[in-house]
Parts: structure tokens; sequence; C-alpha cells
């Protein structure tokens, strides 16, 4: 029977020939994943249920990324106790302030993620190494602890759409802007449940940063994940990592899918999301002037190094708009080093920017940039919603890090090609 | 298991961040968290749930974060289930997993309409309107977690 990539992946690795689209599987993994926010409640179900063992001490990763560094006594405690049960059970992969990245960006880079993979993560944007040609998707943290103590997840096997990329997105049109185009068209809840499959002659011109950019944003689009085929630039990506040679899975030539959508990226313009959904998204010939209080770069979505080198371009020998914070956010530790050893931080702080350590901080109001009520902020951030970045009056425009430079320049919502 | 109580209807795309923000996730505790539950949606949410009450909703409902405390928030807050045209995926998950009896249904609710829900046959009865509905059972698997009293019990069964 004909299958998607995604349904190759997870037959796979539920001992079947073959799988069909709502077939409920339970599937063996290659990778648990917790943040500080999701593992606490994790290790209270696994206790509660009287759980004693790990599946593989060597494939749980616990990542303290979103309220670190602590950003009170409560974010301390939760850490304590995910750090005091990493201890305990023998979890190699253990990552706290110093060492810590940003969970998704955190762990390609580390080589923990290869073709083929099955991954769950008790966090939404786990759905983002589909771009390395694994199926990862996210979970809650009873489904994590369940992960970790048994190697073993229940799947719906998720039918798909068939994203075709066609052509080269031309200079300041990047990841953000295709994924963005794609939600706007098909809505918050237009991908609900399924797969989301990329291909055409499009994905060769897409860097790894941009691939990776776009199924981090599947989950916006109600995705159950993204899928990219693995090409030269994949394994180039995974073998600078260190990861595990990849098993490449492609779609059957017959694969039956739900819809076709066919995107041109030559035709696409820079776009943004508006207040409070990621599926308002508009390009700048159908909005005026929209004064602006912070912009944030970084995240899981838009925190990698070609994020800061574009950013840095616009920024380079240029200030940012009085009344304008501007914050910079560096995904991982080696992120960091690299921009900082390409001179880009010299850019950022002479054109007024605050460079941060790696955490997810402000995405999702956590600390380290709270918005106060009224305020408007441009993000390369993934979710807009009300009161995701602090008060729930406060505005989030969800963007490229190109137009969240020009923005910072600006003053205003403003598009690199006006600058 | 037969659930009474009244609609608290909210519309389309309820996500997570508005039925418990971030800055309030520094706990697990479920109490706390469900002191908190759809206050930046409706801030009087806590004070007006009666226990048994349902939460009523278009599609889409649960979408973003992956957090379990969003099910954790709205059970503890005294909610007997939740009923919504769609389910964002993770939401649906974590409700199967950690119990909270969650509905997909077309059928049409006003807020503040005095329902009885049995969930083992299937029928939603609105005793202010008159009006019955009824709703597919889940499939075997999933019920077979939801009999169990959740995954971790049903993986022991496994």
């Amino acid at each position: 029977m004909s299958m998607t990539a995604t349904q190759k992946i997870l037959a796979a690795h539920c001992g079947k020939e073959s799988v069909a689209a709502g077939d409920m599987i339970m599937a063996d993994l290659d990778l648990v994943l917790a943040n500080d926010i999701t593992a606490p409640v994790a290790i209270n179900e696994y206790r509660k249920a009287g759980c004693e063992k790990i599946f593989d001490q060597e494939r749980v990763a616990l990542v303290m990324d979103h309220f670190t560094p602590n950003k009170d006594i409560k974010a301390a405690e939760q850490c304590k106790k995910v750090r005091d049960f990493a201890g305990e059970k023998g979890i190699v992969n253990f990552f706290d302030t110093g060492e810590v990245g940003v969970e998704h960006a955190l762990l390609p880079e580390r080589g923990m993620v290869t073709g083929g993979d099955l991954v769950i993560g008790a966090d939404s944007h786990t759905c983002t190494y589909g771009a390395l040609g694994a199926f990862s998707t996210g979970v809650g943290s009873t489904d994590m602890a369940v992960g970790m103590a048994y190697g073993k997840v229940w799947l719906r096997v998720p039918s798909a759409i068939s994203i075709v990329l066609k052509g080269k997105p031309k200079k300041w049109v990047s990841g953000k802007d295709i994924i963005l185009h794609i939600i706007g068209k098909i809505g918050v809840d237009g991908a609900l449940y399924k797969s989301m499959e990329y291909s055409g002659d499009g994905v060769q011109y897409l860097s790894m940063d941009d691939r990776l950019c776009i199924c981090n944003m599947a989950i916006e689009a109600g995705a159950k994940n993204g899928f990219f085929p693995v090409d030269e630039k994949t394994i180039e990506f995974l073998e600078k990592a260190g990861a595990k040679a990849p098993r490449v899975f492609e779609a059957d030539e017959d694969a039956v899918y739900d819809s076709v959508m066919e995107i041109d990226l030559s035709t696409l313009e820079p776009c943004v999301a508006f207040p409070h959904l990621p599926e308002n998204v508009k390009t700048f010939d159908e909005f005026g002037d929209i004064k602006i209080d912070q912009v944030v770069i970084g995240s899981c979505t838009n925190g990698r190094l070609s994020d800061f080198v574009e950013a840095a371009e616009i920024l380079k020998g240029r200030k940012v708009a009085k009344g304008v914070r501007v914050l910079i956010i560096p995904a991982t530790q080696k992120i960091w080093k690299d921009a900082m050893n390409m001179g880009l931080f010299d850019i950022f702080i002479d054109a007024g920017c605050a460079v941060s350590a790696p955490t997810c901080g402000p995405c999702l109001g956590g600390h380290m940039g709270i918005l106060a009520d009224g305020e408007r902020c441009v993000s390369t951030t993934n979710r807009n919603f009300v009161g995701r970045m602090g008060h729930p009056g406060s505005e989030v425009y969800l963007a490229s890090p190109a137009v969240a430079a020009a923005s910072a320049i600006a003053g205003k919502i403003a598009s690199p090609y006006d600058l | 298991m037969v659930l009474k109580g009244k609609v608290i209807k909210y519309g389309d795309n309820v996500d997570t961040d508005v039925i418990i923000p971030a800055r309030y996730l520094n706990t697990s505790d479920p109490n706390e968290l469900a002191s908190h539950c759809m206050e930046d949606l409706d801030k009087d949410f806590a004070k007006k749930v009666n226990p048994g009450d349902f939460i009523v909703a278009g599609s889409n409902f649960g979408s973003g974060s992956s957090r379990e405390h969003a099910p954790i928030a709205i059970k503890y807050s005294g909610i007997s289930c939740v009923i919504a045209k769609s389910f964002a995926r993770i939401f649906y998950r974590n409700a199967i997993n950690t119990g909270l009896p969650i509905i997909e249904t077309d059928a049409e609710f006003n807020d503040g309409d005095e329902l009885e829900v049995d969930l083992g046959a299937g029928v939603i009865t609105n005793l202010t309107k008159g009006e019955t509905a009824t709703f597919p059972p889940f499939p075997e698997f999933l019920q077979k977690i939801i009999d169990a009293g959740g995954l971790f019990n049903a993986m022991k069964e496994m």
C-alpha cells in the first residue's frame, strides 16, 4: 500500500509493513524530550504511577530553557526538581544554564536527532526536527513520562497535505515568510492532525535554518508534524553536528494526500502575522504605519546563526529608533559564540540592541522582555496569542529577522526593502 | 458517568496561553493553576464556575502549547467536561491521558444552558431547551486509556 514519508517512518517504528491514516499504533521512540516547564509535571506523573525505570538514559533529554536563567524562586525550584531527578536516574542529556540552549535549536546542533528518527517532546514545537527528515511531534507531560519509562508513544497515523515548493525566493524572503504565508492561506487549524510534507525544486534553495523554521511552525497550522526530504544539505548538516547517518524515507509516488498546495517561492513577499492569531498574515501593501515599542530576535523559530547574520546585515551602521527596545537572544551557546566571533554583537550593541543569554524568555511571556498594557512588539517568535508576551492588552506581530531588524530602525513595522 | 451543570461558552481557537498563561507555569500545583484558569479571556471564570459546569467552545480548542497544565487547570477549576467543535491535537491527547472528559460535536448550546451529559451512552441533554444530541464513542484504543484511568495505568495493562 502506498504511504507518505511520515507514514513510512511510523510503520518502521511499530514493526509493521505498512500503516494507513487513522490507524492507532504504539510506536518505539528514538528520543524523548521535556523542558523546565513540562518536565516537573512529567516527574509528578511518573512518581504518582510508582514508576522506577527509564527506557534508555541516553535517549531522554531534559532541557532547562524556558524560565532560565532561573527567573524566580518557583522557577528555580522547578529546575532543581528536574536536576535532582536527572541525577537520581542517571539521565545523561540534562542541560542547564551555561550549556543549555533553546531545545529545538540545541538538539539538532548537538546531533541528537537524525533522519528517520521518531521523537516526541513535551513542547509543542518539537515538530521542528521534521526538517532533518525525522518524525517528531509535541505531546504532553504524561505522554513524555510514559515515553521516558517505556520508550513508547501512542499515535494516530496522520493523513497529509502535500506542499510543493517551486522556484527561488528573492532576497529578504526567508523560511519565516514561507511558513507564515502557508498558515495565512490554510489557517490555524488548516492542517489539524495532519502532516505537512514538503517537496519540489524550491526545497534546494532553502537553508537548513529555513527548513527548521518552517517545520517549527507546523503546529501553528494545527499539524502533527512537518517533513522535509533528506538531501545533500541535510546530510552536510547532520555530519557537521555529529549525528548518526540518517535512515532516508521518501513518500511513494502514488502516496495519497488530503490536498496539494503549490507555492511559487519567487512570488512571495516579506509578511507579518498580526495579533492575535498566526493566520492573520499581511504583506506590506495591506497596512499602514504601526508604531512599536519592542523587537525580539530569537527563539526556537528564528534564533539560529543565519537569523542573526540577516538581522546584522540590516542593523550594520544604523541606530535603533528612539523608544524601541531590541532584544537579541541567540538560541544556543554555540550560536552565541559564533555570532560573537563574527563580530555581530559589535553591530547589535553599536545599533543600541541588548544581547541576552540563550532562553525562551519573552517568547512565551516568561521573562527577559515582558510587554506592558498597550505595548507592541515585532517578534521573530511563533505565537501572537492574547497575553503571549505579557499583559493581555499587549500585541505581538510575528515576522522574519529581516523585518524585525528593519522595524527596529524605523520604530514602526517596516520592510527591509524600504530602508 | 452522568455529568450535570451549566454552559460557559467561548468561541473558536481558545489557546492554551489564555487557558493558563505562561506567567503561572512556574508551578505544577493543580489548585494554584486552577485559580488562574481562563483569566486572560474571562477574568471572572474561576469565580463563576460551579462544580460540574461545562466549557462549550468552537473549533480548535486548546491550540498552541503542549502544556498539560491547561487540562489540569480546567479539571481542577470544577469543569466536568469540555465540549467543542474540534480540539487541537496535543490538548486532545492531554485530556485523554489526564482524564479530563472531552466531547467533539457540532451541536449548538447557549451560555447558561443547563446540560446533562451521559458519557457512556453518548448523549447530551439540554435541560433548558428540552433537546438532545448524540456523540460518537472514542476509538477503542483511546477508550481503554480512559477506562484504565489514564495512560500510565493503561501501559501497565498492555
